[in-house]
């Protein structure tokens, strides 16, 4: 599934890396908790999380993560979204909560992270 | 909904609070963070987290929700199953993580 | 790689703000190297927890790595508390971080268990009163 695609379904805002959104996301992990995402992670997946701070980005940047979806609207500061374009990390704003993000992806077709 | 098919759909393990599971589900929340689900849990929801820490079982009380699912088959430790067991909180556990179980739980929900 | 690369970051307790910059560095420096990229990763998750420790639970603290042809190795020393029962600390999901680093999404327990998962060689050394010192070895071949 493409990034476009994820926004589309998503409805959802584009505040860095609207270039990008041709990538392929292979697979999805929802989670707040970083040491999980760095666990559980496959490389090239689309993280969604309701945390917006600057060392979310540099998780997904440790553990390979492809983009990233902040729920409820949330709004992250000037300092992620500047680390995140120099990371080259989309990240996508949905209204949507993280179980209603993660059930209409999983509806369209996109699979979880696997265990590793 | 009732909790009972939802474990049964879902292939859930029930860890405590077995005789909640006539209680009717009104939606679902998924979060890791104990404030996020405190202001915008639903009564009635099932929490989907990884969080295992023993203030789950307050949250999940004093916000009458309809129990916990613990994803990707996290331990969960003796003290926080035996608070959830006196305080008749339901919790429920799934090899799978967050994203798939919230997954096939809103297809059972709105399909 | 006939010689050994090194180098080393400070780390400062509490400071959020920066969290993960020393093992984003260290990242850039094996990439620099061309070092293989699921190895990088593994370098990189396990040095991004150890750094977040000293961030959560110590004053402060110090990351030296050397690199050589064989092996990756990184040394994470601590001006902190230290840990009185090791094993303990070392099991999935046992945690003391405080209320306000659960609310930051750390303190899930998992960061000593995903170290040891992505490295070769582990060890962990923690004096009471003095310190805890960490190292992780991942083998290049
Ligand atoms: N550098 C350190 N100094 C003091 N205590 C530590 C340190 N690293 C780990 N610990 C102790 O070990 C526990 C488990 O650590 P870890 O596996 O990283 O999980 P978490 O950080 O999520 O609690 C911590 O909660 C803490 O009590
Ligand atoms: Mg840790």
């Amino acid at each position: 599934m493409t990034l476009r695609e994820i926004a589309e379904i998503l409805e959802a805002d584009v505040v860095a890396g609207s270039d990008d959104l041709d990538v392929t996301i292979k697979n999805a992990c929802s989670a707040d908790m970083m040491s999980a995402v760095l666990y559980y992670h496959t490389p090239d997946s689309l993280l969604i999380t309701g945390l917006t701070q600057p060392h979310v980005i540099r998780t997904a940047e440790i553990a390979g993560i492809k983009s990233i979806v902040f729920v409820l609207d949330k709004k992250p500061g000037a300092d992620t979204i500047e680390l995140a374009r120099q990371k080259k990390i989309p990240i996508l704003c949905t209204r949507f909560c993280m179980y209603t993000a993660s059930g209409k992806l999983y509806e369209a077709g996109l699979p979880g992270c696997l265990f590793k | 909904m009732k909790l009972s098919n939802i474990v049964e759909n879902l292939s859930l393990e029930v860890k405590t609070g077995e005789n909640n599971l006539q209680n009717d589900v009104t939606g679902a929340y998924i979060s890791d963070l104990l404030s996020d689900v405190m202001a915008n849990g639903k009564e009635g929801n099932v929490w989907i987290t990884l969080q295992t820490h023993l203030n789950i079982v307050a949250v999940s009380g004093l916000k009458n929700l309809a129990g916990i699912i613990i994803v990707n088959n996290r331990p969960v430790q003796e003290d926080v199953l035996q608070k959830a067991e006196s305080e008749k909180v339901t919790i429920m556990s799934t090899p799978l993580p967050a994203f798939e179980i919230a997954g096939k739980l809103y297809q059972l929900l709105n399909g | 790689m006939d010689e050994t690369t090194e180098g080393s970051f400070q780390i400062i307790g509490g400071n959020f703000g920066n969290a993960g910059e020393a093992s984003m560095q260290l990242k850039s420096k094996l990439t620099e190297l061309g070092v293989n990229e699921a190895i990088i990763r593994r370098a990189a998750i396990a040095t991004f927890e150890a750094e977040m420790n000293v961030i959560i639970y110590a004053a402060a603290g110090r990351l030296h790595y050397y690199i050589n042809r064989d092996k990756i190795t990184i040394k994470i020393d601590d001006m902190g508390p230290g840990i009185e029962n090791i094993e303990l600390a070392m099991q999935e999901g046992y945690s003391t971080a405080p209320d306000w680093v659960r609310e930051m999404g750390w303190g899930a327990g998992m960061g000593l268990p995903n170290m040891k998962k992505n490295s070769d060689e582990f060890r962990i050394d923690s004096v009471v009163g003095e310190g805890t010192t960490i190292e992780i070895v991942i083998n290049l071949s």
